[in-house]
């Protein structure tokens, strides 16, 4: 299936968000998630469920003023 | 010292963490700057590059207290997300709260930072709002919930100073008792020293530290002025007047009959 993350078009194999994070590169890493707009908590994300044309996005910490 | 949401700091200057010319500078200036606050902010991470991981590991590695920030945020929908997903990334309760609202000016929309504000409250967020210098949308701010303010100098990144005096002032005068983080559109270290010398509780500088030819020096040339400006205050300045007033005494003078 196609999900958007981040803005870009990418191919999964679906499951639920925590699969997808891992599956993306993301396993270990100190990052926030939110689904369709939503945020999803880290705990949340091994029960949240990613369909075919989700939006994902996957922020992390970085510099700001 | 200054109290932010129970949390008792006593460097009245807080750093922003972008735009430096590398990492090592950023951690230099922060210790140059004794600062004990500095903001930060959520951005995509590409899979592979972690950019995200190694500047948190610096960060964390300073010892310092973060404040992260919605920089780049629309509308409330975006804010009140980005905010969430901050808190669960840095493990705090405060939240720099920005909504902007026009490009050029970076302009905060204080219709949907009012109502952005009062949300994330309810949400036991911590927030300090990025405003204006307007009375009224400060009033809303604190009915809302919000125990500190940050109110702007002059536009993100301009280097201009306190662009209008006398608002400021009032918003000082209204609120004694809310701790007024100035915020934004400081040039100079001068600028800092007045607004601590105005009664502001404290400032956040970023782009006018980051961008010196040498942020390090310009970090401690900005703590320096926090204190002369917070000295001053507690001394209490005279008031200016219009004509002059000799300061060598009269009385005794020679030659005079």
């Amino acid at each position: 299936m196609r999900i958007l993350v981040n803005g870009a078009w990418r191919e999964s194999a679906g499951g639920e968000l925590a699969e997808v994070l891992a599956e993306l590169g993301y396993g270990d890493a100190v990052v926030a998630t939110a689904v369709n707009g939503e945020f999803v908590a880290a705990a949340a994300r091994a029960a949240t469920p990613v369909a075919d044309g989700d939006r994902i996005e996957v922020l992390a910490p970085m510099q700001g003023g | 010292m200054l109290e932010l949401y129970g949390i008792t700091v006593r460097s009245r200057l807080l750093l922003g963490t972008a735009r430096y010319p590398s990492p090592a500078v950023l951690s230099e200036a922060v210790r140059a700057a004794r600062c004990e606050v500095v903001t930060v902010s959520l951005r995509r991470e590409a899979g592979g590059k972690r950019a995200g991981q190694g500047f948190w590991a610096i960060v964390r590695a300073l010892g310092v207290r973060v404040l992260p920030n919605t920089a780049g945020c629309h509308s409330v929908k975006e804010a009140v997300t980005t905010a969430h997903m901050a808190r669960e990334v840095f493990g705090t309760r405060w939240i720099k709260l920005e909504v902007i609202g026009e490009e050029d000016t970076l302009q905060p929309d204080v219709f949907a930072l009012v109502e952005a504000a009062a949300i994330l409250c309810r949400d036991g967020f911590e927030v300090f709002p990025y405003t204006t210098e307007d009375l009224v949308v400060a009033q809303r701010l604190l009915a809302g919930g919000c125990r500190v303010l940050m109110p702007w100098a002059a536009p993100i990144g301009s280097g201009r100073g306190l662009n209008n005096l006398f608002a400021l002032r009032a918003l000082r005068a209204h609120f004694p008792a809310v701790p007024l983080i100035i915020d934004a559109g400081l040039g100079v270290p001068s600028h800092a020293a007045q607004a601590l010398e105005l009664g502001f509780d404290a400032v956040l500088v970023n782009t006018a530290v980051a961008q010196a030819r040498d942020p390090v020096q310009m970090a401690a040339a900005f703590a320096q002025a926090v204190e002369a400006g917070h000295a001053a205050r507690l001394a209490g300045p005279i008031e200016p007047r219009d004509l002059a007033a000799p300061s060598t005494p009269v009385v005794g003078t020679a030659f005079t009959g």
